[in-house]
């Protein structure tokens, strides 16, 4: 490789590299106004490093946060995202293993210890947080770097011990060979030297015709253990002397613990305790199953709170009253007034409240002694757990040691500390390490959903049909004011609520787009919801985008090109998809094809579906084809998994999902009645990959913030029915008074009969 | 006491008969890789095998079991079908999260020692009552056709290492 075909990169550089490609509004930009002005991840030591090294065993060569070599043994990497199935500990070992020069097989992997110096995630603040698509647009850089930065300095020890020139030293595989005298030495012989030398201020990185790893479908780093059931996630987790925990939390959101009657539960054979919270109550068992009938056992009194009287309809009727009084921030303002003549369009969506539903219910193991408290769990968010575990047990944050773990989903939930600290407020009331482990019941009743939506949306098309003016207004509670307070505007504006919704991929010089804030009841928390505030607003815009091309009478496809930037990123993924699903040739009766398309996350996504949708009104998914460009890709099978499975987990939704509240309480308790989508329903789904220069953009949220508008736009091609709030009401899709009474007269399996 | 014979070997167990073996299987022997995912048998991720039939062990009473064999996740590379259905899952980077994979993996074990040709209908079949939030359907059902037919189908993923 000559020196021209390599991209020298040095210490002072990397804090200037911009970081993203996101448009007009990037949500998990918060680099502003929260936590240090940079984030600490650096490929390079640090000050914490040095008690992270201590902990570690203080092995020979540890030059920065990620890389560790002993003298015999596999490279160690310690992750500064955590693994909930998106593939980031692949992605990160392939950016680590690329430039360090150390095959897949030759590494261990290490979960990393909480510390927002070390792991913190410049585009989320600091915080060493994984969430926001943001892992790899924010490792791809300092990874690299700190793989470089560690191979430089053992091919120097190397090179002093033979005294050669270092230029003349390759690597591969962790062995070091000097190329002129054919001598080898490897990565474990010269760790102790090399963890005495200075370390470089400038580094080389590979050019991308010289990568070996990045851009190949390599296999996960997780696959094999996860395949034998021996991965172990939080639940997982058996510490000595551990008893478990079953927990009620009031149904009513906010309600209160009243009396307990314990005695029937106490008899109960493996029951150890009865535990109390303001809010909860828990008892303690020798195993799940004793605990969960002792739970069954209690007579419990819950005490009414303020939202005794809340249900969905209060919870809609107030927000589409705030949408109508405002006051509205303006994220992006029109730039002329509203032409007066031409072809007016309006409409109105309604988008659910959801819940998160990981397959691993929430679960977290605590033991608290004096002065100390041991948490096992899979957090998304390690720090915020730390902080919390130290407030709520009185003692300083290092009294409080963590343990990742592997998280049997996220989606969002797990960056939330809410279950981590009950399970702390009740381990402390106990001698023993207790595991809190809460029923799937509990885990959707008590989920923090993603934010209930209220859109009004409208267009005036000029004489070509395009819009001369758009206007949308969005109402919804803020997840970003409550989880990162600091990262709102300055005038208040959340800039997670109008991402995709004010940076359109269209041609249009005249829209206004507004946000008005209208706070939830105390109880009803919001949460991120994987794909965040653009699955919410994918699905007003690509609906109603949709609308106009009806109105103006074109095609949805042509008419999007036809506002669309001819070359543009966003038209590239949106002629794929439509290729590659053969858009325009003929389908039969009541089967439809919709499109959507947008650029969330620095990505640019566009999916193409196809329905059928039967006389009953059962919506069957036929095929699905999605199209994407991330910019550089570093594993083209995750990109693709990620693009198949969040594309079904946004179908998933739309299809089925919606958290509805009742007497102040979610009504949904488990999968009868809050339904998955199941492979049989599942369809084919298809990923057409862009080749890419560019920086990578986001990809574990891209498929399911596009899914929801595809599906809708499907249902209107082939019944002429416009969904404006979802889920999809089978109801709503019936093709004749003829087709219901037939489905009603079979009494039974509505769904097995269409 | 109840004996249990799992994976090849027997168990003494002092549990209550009416224990879902699923709690037994995790809480009390130590056998974490079967999971706790719905607790009513709607998610699938606690299937286990029973006399070589999948079963929920979530909805499983310990009394119920007599002598018959249980086989879980953890040995289920020892019988052909299923080694079959993990090399293709290992192929083909099935797992996400992994979380219900043991169950999808003892689901499709069990498919394949029964229809050793399935259908898509038959995967269908098979397979509905095994939930994945992640969404690795379309895997899923590439992987049992590739343990199935030896062939490979979609996307094979590279062990580093082992490249030419």
């Amino acid at each position: 490789m000559s020196a021209r075909d390599r991209e020298p990169v040095d210490a002072g550089r990397r804090a200037a590299l911009k970081l993203t490609g996101g448009g007009l509004a990037v949500a998990f930009l918060w680099s502003a106004g929260m936590g240090p002005a940079l984030a600490n991840m650096s490929a390079r030591r640090q000050a914490s490093d040095a008690s992270a090294a201590a902990a570690d065993g203080n092995p020979p060569f540890a030059p920065n946060a990620f890389v560790r070599i002993d003298g015999s043994g596999p490279v160690r990497l310690v992750m500064p995202s955590v693994e909930m199935g998106q593939a980031i500990y692949t992605g990160i070992c392939m950016m680590l293993a690329e430039e360090l020069g150390v095959g897949l097989d030759q590494i261990s992997i290490e979960h990393s210890p909480p510390s927002d110096e070390l792991y913190g995630v410049v585009l989320l603040g600091g915080i060493q947080a994984t969430g926001g698509s943001t892992s790899t647009r924010s490792q791809w850089q300092v990874l690299r770097e700190a793989g470089a930065v560690a191979r430089e300095m053992l091919v120097r020890a190397a090179s002093l011990r033979w005294k050669v020139e270092a230029g003349d030293c390759t690597v591969a595989r962790g062995v070091i060979t000097h190329t002129p005298s054919g001598r080898t030495l490897p990565f474990g012989a010269v760790a102790e030297a090399a963890g005495k030398l200075s370390q470089p201020e400038k580094v080389t990185l590979k050019a991308r015709a010289d990568y070996t790893l990045i851009g190949k479908p390599i296999r996960r780093v997780d696959s094999p253990d996860k395949v034998n059931g021996s991965t172990q996630f939080g639940i997982d987790v058996r510490v000595p002397g551990m008893k478990v925990a079953v927990v009620r939390t009031s149904p009513e959101l906010a309600g209160r613990l009243g009396d307990v009657d314990e005695r029937k539960a106490r008899a109960i054979p493996g029951v150890v305790d009865v535990i109390r919270l303001d809010d909860a109550v828990a008892v303690v068992g020798e195993h799940y199953w004793a605990a969960s009938q002792g739970l069954l056992a209690l007579d419990i009194t819950w005490l009414h709170g303020v939202n005794e009287n809340l249900d969905n309809a209060s919870l809609l009727r107030d927000l589409r009253a705030k949408s109508a009084s405002g006051p509205a921030l303006v994220a992006r303002k029109a730039t002329r007034d509203t032409p007066a003549a031409g072809t007016r369009v309006e409409s109105e969506f309604v988008s659910p409240m959801l819940a998160h539903a990981p397959m691993e219910p929430l679960n977290a193991t605590v033991h608290v002694t004096p002065g100390k408290c041991e948490i096992w769990t899979g957090s998304q968010v390690p720090t915020r757990c730390v902080a919390e575990a130290a407030r709520i047990c009185g003692i300083p944050a290092d009294g409080v040691t963590f343990h990742n773990q592997y998280l049997g989903g996220g989606f969002g939930r797990r960056l939330e500390t809410d279950q981590v600290e009950q399970a702390v407020a009740f381990a402390k009331q106990v001698a023993y390490p207790l595991k809190v482990i809460w029923s799937r019941e509990e885990d959707i009743r008590h989920d923090r959903v993603r934010p209930l939506y209220f859109d009004r949306i409208a267009a005036t098309l000029g004489a070509d049909g395009k819009p001369a003016a758009w206007h949308h207004r969005i109402t919804s509670g803020t997840v970003l004011g409550r989880w990162a307070p600091g990262a709102m505007g300055k005038d208040g504006m959340d800039s997670d609520a109008i991402e995709s919704a004010a940076d359109l991929p269209y041609d249009l010089d005249n829209a206004q787009v507004e946000w008005v804030r209208h706070d939830m009841p105390p109880g009803l928390v919001v949460g991120w919801w994987r794909g965040v505030g653009p699955t919410h607003n994918l699905f007003v815009v690509e609906s109603f985008v949709d609308e106009l091309a009806h109105a103006a009478g074109k095609d949805p496809v042509a008419y999007r090109q036809s506002i669309m930037k001819p070359g543009s990123r966003p038209r590239r993924v949106l002629d794929l998809a439509a290729e590659h699903i053969q858009w325009g040739t003929p389908l039969p009766p009541r089967v439809g094809r919709g499109i959507a398309v947008g650029s969330p996350f620095g990505s640019h996504v566009c999916l193409a579906v196809e329905v059928e949708v039967t006389p009953q009104g059962v919506v069957r998914l036929r095929r699905a084809v999605a199209a994407i460009d991330n910019g550089i890709t570093i594993n083209p099978s995750s990109v693709k998994a990620q693009i198949e499975g969040g594309v079904l987990f946004g179908l998933s939704a739309a299809m089925f999902s919606g958290i509805t509240i009742e007497h102040g309480a979610i009504q949904q308790s488990n999968f009868h009645d809050y339904r998955i989508l199941r492979i049989n329903e599942a369809p084919a789904v298809e990923v057409h990959m862009v080749d890419s220069d560019e920086a990578p953009g986001g990809i574990g949220e891209v498929g399911t913030a596009i899914a929801a508008p595809a599906l809708a736009n499907a249902i209107f091609a082939a019944t002429g029915i416009r969904l404006r709030e979802l889920p999809v009401t089978r109801t709503s899709l019936v093709a004749s008074k003829e087709a219901e009474d037939k489905v009603v007269s079979t009494g039974s399996g509505v769904e097995d009969l269409a | 006491m109840t004996v249990l014979r799992i994976n090849g070997e027997d168990h003494d167990v002092d549990v209550p008969p009416d224990m879902p073996l699923l709690w037994v299987l995790r809480d009390v022997i130590g056998l974490t890789g079967t999971k706790f995912g719905c607790g009513i048998a709607q998610c699938g991720a606690c299937t286990v095998h029973l006399a070589g039939k999948p079963v929920r062990s979530c909805q499983l009473p310990v009394s119920v079991i007599g002598g018959n064999e249980i086989t879980t996740i953890e040995a289920i590379g020892g019988t052909p079908e299923g080694k079959r259905v993990q090399d293709a899952w290992l192929a083909l980077d099935v797992v996400q999260c992994g979380y219900c994979q043991s169950g999808q993996i003892m689901s499709a074990a069990a498919l394949l020692a029964q229809t050793p040709q399935p259908t898509d209908a038959d995967i269908d079949a098979a397979m509905s009552g095994n939930i994945c939030r992640c969404g690795t359907y379309v895997r899923i059902r590439e992987g049992i056709h590739q343990a199935a037919s030896g062939r490979p189908l979609g996307l094979q993923v590279i062990v580093d290492g082992e490249r030419p």
